[in-house]
């Protein structure tokens, strides 16, 4: 009984930068494994975002372009637009994409455009030192919400799922997570119909992956799954939120 | 077929996790700092371990490999003696 | 095909195609729509990509993920939508792919008004964005001379690997003109696949490439610096380009202007010269690089008394002229702005002033 398991062939051999614990390191993998599965790594640009994951290019062994902080859709958006033959993603972190780059993912999800974007939303800003996001929870702690996010002042987290499957246009988009084995396994699945909703040319693909930041929570890796299992999910909820018909 | 459990102590930075999701609870920290100053997971106890991937699907770094039986042999000798001091 | 009647902006839209650059990004805004509403037609007959983005902001983030795969792509757009891109700008210098960038420049700042002005040359020649980049800038006085500018930016971007501007205004984006698009002006797009992002399929390779601007290491990131200043002191040596006007006997004063304004001096320097005043152009083609030897060569002449830097601005260009002449003569600015356009008699009447 048992299996072999052995780094996919999309993923470059540099130990990542990323924190211990940092599940940005498993949704790498499952990106990775998934261009692997699909056979497409000759043809795949990765976008990357401004923000922990702004060195992911160093983990992958394809194509790479950098983006400004919340611009990887656009990006995306020109380079699918003239080379509709390539296979086109962005990787972006919360701050990225629900803050400065709201405008981005809207419009180029409303416009239907045939791009995949991975969504990691660990609810603060990692990179620049645990500052408050768009998903922070209310009343947590951040380095820009000490005395925690007071919904009254700032608002309540947004849901970006659900707010960009409002929009008219076919889309997929799911929400899913990767704080323990199980979630990894639906997690991987949704990235992989994602992008094959790319390669087909059907519709815009979006997944949102619930992640942990320990070092920015003030918690062990361990604690941190607990804490975005109690505290993120209930209000993140995980599933198939639009399908194309 | 045989599996090898392998953990690659200076790729893990010791975070734990796969420590925690091990149905068999084979994995623990080590003592040992790795070359970048990380206590690295090791198998406490390898004769417990079913190659079931868990901890390798959860590992955030590709610390963890299992290899199938066909090359079993010859990194057999190496893979044991690494695991015992880990 | 010989002359056609064209607006400005639909005669820079089809210079582009006209070129070999099929790939349009764009938001509107007055007065430069004409080109998005022309192409939004055109690009579709030739099989080209046409889109409008959502704010400048994220159309030139369009341009640089079109231009990381290696093809031609331009956008154009006017001062406020301008400064919005600056950023995309900066980091496509930072990242050294090759873009077209168009501004007829309207009145500023702020919202400023519609009607032509030149109020971006600082923006254009000295600081487009964050960072030690410069653009590459033309500035057409005819919608001729704007067709060939753009025709001519697609190689050039390519060459040097960074932005290049077009500056024209308000006046040149909406006039008609006849314009045709020499067929020598065609050319094909250098060989990219040593730094495009264009999959390693098409390559038929298995070295990756990576586009990007962020070096942590500050060694590594002056060496770089020092790469595009080595390309900004390459255009320096290769790209000037100027034209003098009734420069070769003596005159009292030098006019320096460019574009539009330029069109009214020349009407002023004829004008001067039926009354029996002499009086000198200089009209530089690019403003980065500016024709600093030439300007101050011409302003060197013994007979040339007064230098004016003369321009729809509250005088940008002045301390270009100021260096080039080295205080040799005194320089003086005269222009107007918000859309005014100065007459030919203004202008005389202000060269007269000067050799009181």
């Amino acid at each position: 009984m048992g299996k072999t398991f052995a780094k996919p062939e999309a993923l470059s051999d540099q130990i990542t930068h990323y924190c211990p614990g940092c599940t940005h390191g498993v949704i790498h993998r499952l990106v990775a494994e998934v261009i692997d599965e699909l056979d497409i790594r000759g043809r795949t640009v990765g976008v990357a975002p401004v923000g922990c994951a702004v060195l992911m290019y160093n983990y992958f062994t394809f194509d790479f372009l950098e983006s400004a902080h919340g611009r990887a859709p656009a990006q995306a958006t020109g380079m699918k637009r003239v080379r509709p033959d390539l296979v086109v993603f962005t990787y972006q972190g919360d701050g990225d994409l629900a803050s400065i780059g709201m405008s981005e993912i809207v419009h180029a999800a409303n416009r239907g455009e045939k791009i995949t974007t991975i969504f990691v939303n660990n609810a603060v800003y990692g990179m620049t030192g645990g500052q408050m996001a768009p998903t922070t929870m209310p009343n947590q702690r951040t380095t820009t919400s000490p005395f925690g996010r007071n919904v009254d002042e700032v608002g309540m987290p947004i849901k970006v799922s659900e707010l960009l499957a409002s929009l008219q246009t076919t889309a997929y988009i799911a929400r899913q997570t990767v704080i323990l084995p199980k979630h990894i396994t639906r997690a991987k699945k949704a990235i992989k119909k994602a992008f094959q909703y790319q390669i087909d040319g059907r519709c815009f693909s979006f997944v949102e992956i619930v992640s942990t930041c320990p070092t920015n929570w003030g918690l062990t890796p361990v604690e941190a799954v607990k804490w975005a299992e109690e505290k993120m999910l209930p209000y993140y909820p995980l599933g198939e939120i639009k399908t194309p018909q | 077929m045989t599996y090898i459990h392998k953990i690659d102590s200076d790729r893990c930075k010791g975070c734990g996790l796969c420590v925690t999701i091990c149905p068999k609870h084979v994995l623990e920290i080590s003592e040992k700092v790795n070359t970048k100053g990380y206590f690295p997971a090791f198998q406490a106890r390898p004769e417990d371990c079913i190659k079931c991937a868990l901890c390798c699907s959860m590992c955030p770094d590709v610390a963890i490999t299992i290899t199938g039986a066909e090359d079993a042999d010859q990194t057999q000798q190496a893979a044991s003696t690494e695991d015992n001091d880990g | 095909m010989g002359k056609v009647l064209m607006k400005g902006n639909e005669a820079i839209g089809e210079a582009a195609i006209r070129a070999g650059c099929l790939n349009y990004f764009a938001y509107p805004i007055t007065p430069q729509s004409e080109v998005a509403e022309y192409l939004s037609r055109r690009l579709p007959e030739v099989g080209g990509v046409f889109l409008q983005g959502e704010s400048e902001v994220a159309v030139s983030y369009m341009i640089l993920g079109a231009a990381a795969t290696g093809e031609r792509v331009f956008t154009t757009s006017s001062s406020p939508g301008i400064s919005l891109m600056s950023e995309g700008i900066s980091y496509i210098a930072g990242m050294q792919i090759p873009a077209v960038f168009v501004n007829i420049m309207r009145g500023g700042p702020g919202l400023g008004g519609i009607l032509p002005s030149q109020a971006d040359y600082l923006q254009a020649t000295k600081g487009i964005g964050h960072g030690d980049c410069r653009l590459l800038v033309m500035a057409p006085a005819s919608v001729q001379e704007a067709a060939e500018m753009t025709m001519r930016a697609f190689p050039l971007a390519e060459k040097y690997l960074n932005p290049v501007m077009i500056l024209g205004d308000g006046l040149i984006g909406q006039m008609m003109e006849p314009v045709e698009f020499p067929d020598d002006l065609k050319t094909e797009p250098s060989k990219k696949d040593e730094w495009a992002t264009n999959g390693m399929d098409t390559r038929g390779s298995n070295r990756r490439n990576l586009i990007r601007s962020l070096y942590l290491d500050p060694e590594v990131l002056n060496q770089h610096n020092l790469e595009l200043k080595a390309k900004y002191d390459r255009m320096q040596q290769e790209e000037i380009r100027y034209e003098a006007y009734n420069t070769d006997s003596d005159y009292e004063v030098l006019i320096v202007s460019y574009g539009t304004m330029s069109r009214v001096c020349r009407t002023a320097v004829d004008q001067l010269q039926e009354q029996g005043m002499a009086v000198g152009m200089l009209r530089p083609q690019t403003v980065y690089p500016f024709p600093e030897e030439a300007v101050g060569n011409a302003a060197a002449k013994k007979s040339c008394l007064a230098v004016a830097s003369i321009e729809m601005s509250m005088g940008q260009m002045l301390e270009d002229v100021q260096r080039s002449v080295k205080g040799r003569q005194p320089v003086h600015w005269f222009g107007k702005c918000g859309g005014e356009v100065p007459t030919p008699e203004e202008v005389i009447e202000f060269v007269r002033s000067l050799t009181k």
